[in-house]
């Protein structure tokens, strides 16, 4: 039997997962395409001219001009009585198609740096970032979480703490470089820093609102069953609001990255901005692009994969909507149960055996 | 409103009844509620009282219902019991000592069902045990009796979220008896039941009641619950909370449905009317509802 199909224009409904799934592709797919029209269709846009075959005028081959400027040259060239320049429509040098920002993806880890002293592999400074987000976030989870959930829990560390860091909170964490590199060198440490000063202040204010959502009846409960002070923390608060606590630590994950330019600016330059910048000066944009996709790439990766771990970890509770990477595997999944023949043996069947047992 | 048979007055018993009233009266005094006040700061500054000079005493084994119009202060009696709340004047005596903060020997169950969500119905009825200080195994098997014995036993292993709102309630009565409470406080309890599922609450509780050394303090807003479930019912006025009078229900035990029928049952509930919307303080203002139809003619 066929289910009626939700209206497209239902308020506050959800679609089935099929048409949640195609929306969730159309969704990269929509910005994708108007990026290839831009590319491959000459008369969309391509306001610069790419230089084929100088022939006899100053123009370089492989560059791109104004068309007012070859147009000048090849003029002049021609009223000399010599062969003018050849050239095509071209796109700025700073937006690539799509298929060399695709190949782009792969042969960043392929291609050596170009200068072996100051430059480094591409996954080398992936490496360098991975680092970095992940100390800093391990120290600011390592202080911010035991006092979020103390300032959410406890009159006496709320009014004593959030002032100060409702303060410090509205200073942008990039203004803090300068001196963390006076303080902790130009290496690795100042921009742990960073990202620490970028997250644990909003983590401590975060947690501790969610704490205190905390349902009282339960703290009540609690109490009329024998529960005191510490274990009312330990046994309900924190059990209490561990999976929306959870969900934050995801979101201040995310600011994290965001923290991650800046501080791997500071210093020394270091992981994946580092090598965008120098891809950038030797004019490779479409690496620069595969640069920024790819820190897209992890953000969103690793912001699935705790997700799925959340799932795993809270049976109890409902953790919202599934994510789109969720319905993708679970839609594929089922996809493949479809195609898979019914019964695979689990034993080699008689036949098999006994044809085995001839050829030998 | 007059009932049109003529009923006996609910304070005449059979004498099977009396005669328990008066082994009641001699059993020792479990909670002791005394010249109890509570008085709330309103919004505007000026003090609320809630409560007025509540003073009533439970004996061992007693089944107390508390009932009043909404907004008399029953719950915030419940809490101050239950020791969430503290009494402006007064004490709560329990077994002769004062209580003066939450403690397992006043086991409370809520409207709302409160299990822990994150929890089994097992670790939610283990949670009060493992808090008073029991091994882990004596704690399990204990809350496995409790289990069976509100009927649970296959969704032992199952999470609040997956229960009906009705076997929720029986974990929480399971949670707060494990503990072995001196008294069981129960705010509406059923207050968010179907009709259905309440009736037959009732009658699981009653049965719990008389299988298990309890006292309980219950509190409702019904006055059928009230009188099918109770010993003595304590009514309450509004404005301020203060009692007005306490009822020995006439209505024998062990009580069963067809009780509900009977003219003593029908007598108490009367009184109860009569207390809590008294006739000087009915409302006499007709709602000014409009003709709009033709259709209902023949329904004149």
């Amino acid at each position: 039997m066929k289910r009626a199909l939700t209206p497209w224009f239902a308020v506050r409904r959800e679609f089935g997962p099929r048409r949640a799934l195609a929306l969730s592709f159309l969704a990269f797919v929509l910005p994708f395409s108007v990026w290839c029209a831009v590319s491959y269709l000459p008369f969309v846009w391509h306001p610069k001219v790419l230089i084929l075959a100088k022939h006899d005028t100053a123009l370089l081959e492989g560059k791109r001009y104004d068309p007012a400027m070859v147009e000048r040259m090849n003029a002049r060239a021609l009223s000399a009585g010599k062969t003018p320049a050849v050239g095509q429509p071209a796109n700025p040098v700073f937006l690539p198609a799509p298929h060399e920002v695709l190949s782009a993806l792969y042969t960043v880890f392929t291609t050596p740096p170009r200068n072996r002293i100051t430059d480094k592999w591409f996954h080398q400074r992936v490496y360098e970032s991975l680092r970095v987000i992940f100390w800093g976030f391990v120290w600011a989870s390592l202080l911010g979480v035991p006092l979020g959930v103390l300032c959410g829990t406890f009159a006496l560390f709320s009014k004593l703490n959030e002032p100060v860091i409702d303060f410090i909170r509205y200073m942008p964490a990039p203004a803090f470089g300068t001196l963390m590199v006076a303080i902790l060198g130009t290496q690795e440490a100042p921009k742990v820093a960073i990202i620490f000063i970028g997250t644990f202040f909003q983590m401590v204010l975060v947690l501790a609102n969610t704490t205190r959502q905390i349902d009282t009846a339960l703290l009540e409960a609690a109490q009329t069953l024998g529960a005191r002070r510490w274990r009312l923390v330990t046994h309900v608060v924190i059990p209490g609001v561990l999976p929306r606590l959870y969900i934050d630590m995801r979101i201040l994950l995310g600011w994290a990255w965001t923290y991650l330019i800046v501080a791997e600016l500071i210093g020394e330059k270091s992981g994946i901005t580092a090598y965008i910048q120098q891809q950038g000066r030797y004019f490779n944009f479409e690496r620069v692009y595969a640069g920024i996709v790819s820190i897209g790439l992890l953000g969103l990766g690793t912001d699935q994969i705790l997700r799925l771990f959340g799932r795993q970890m809270f049976p109890a509770q409902r953790q919202g909507a599934p994510g789109f990477l969720t319905t993708l595997s679970r839609t594929l999944g089922a996809a493949v149960r479809r195609r898979m023949p019914a019964a695979v043996p689990a034993s080699p069947t008689r036949e098999a055996r006994s044809a085995d047992g001839a050829a030998s | 409103m007059a009932l049109p048979l003529e009923l006996p007055s609910y304070t005449d018993m059979e004498p099977a009844v009396r005669e328990r009233f008066a082994r009641i009266r001699q059993r020792p005094v479990i909670l002791h509620v005394q010249g109890l006040d509570k008085t709330f700061i309103g919004s505007q500054g000026e003090d609320v009282v809630a409560l007025r000079d509540i003073t009533f005493q439970i004996h061992r084994r007693e089944f107390i219902c508390v009932i009043g119009p909404s907004g008399c202060g029953k719950s915030t009696l419940n809490r101050i019991i239950a020791g969430l709340e503290s009494p402006t004047a007064g004490t709560v005596l329990l077994d002769g000592e004062a209580v003066r903060e939450p403690g397992p020997e006043r086991g409370m169950v809520f409207q709302s069902y409160t299990l822990f969500p994150w929890l089994t119905v097992k670790k939610n009825v283990m949670f009060g045990l493992r808090m008073t200080g029991c091994s882990s195994q004596h704690a399990e098997t204990t809350a496995r009796q409790w289990i069976d014995m509100v009927g649970l036993a296959d969704f032992i292993d199952h999470y609040p979220h997956q229960l009906s709102g009705g076997m929720q309630q029986r974990v929480a009565i399971a949670r707060a008896l494990a503990n072995e409470p001196r008294v069981l406080l129960m705010d509406e309890p059923f207050g968010a039941l179907d009709a259905q599922t309440r009736a037959q609450m009732q009658g699981y509780l009653l049965q719990i009641w008389r299988n298990v050394n309890i006292t309980v303090l219950f509190i409702t807003h019904d006055l059928d619950e009230a009188t099918y479930l109770a010993d003595r019912i304590v009514v309450l006025g509004r404005n301020p909370g203060s009692i007005k009078e306490i009822i020995e229900v006439p209505v024998p035990r062990p009580r069963r449905p067809e009780h509900l029928l009977t003219p003593a049952f029908f007598a108490t509930k009367q009184r109860l009317e009569k207390l809590i919307h008294p006739p000087e303080e009915a409302q006499d203002m007709p709602l000014p509802i409009f003709r709009m139809t033709y259709v209902g003619d023949e329904a004149l």
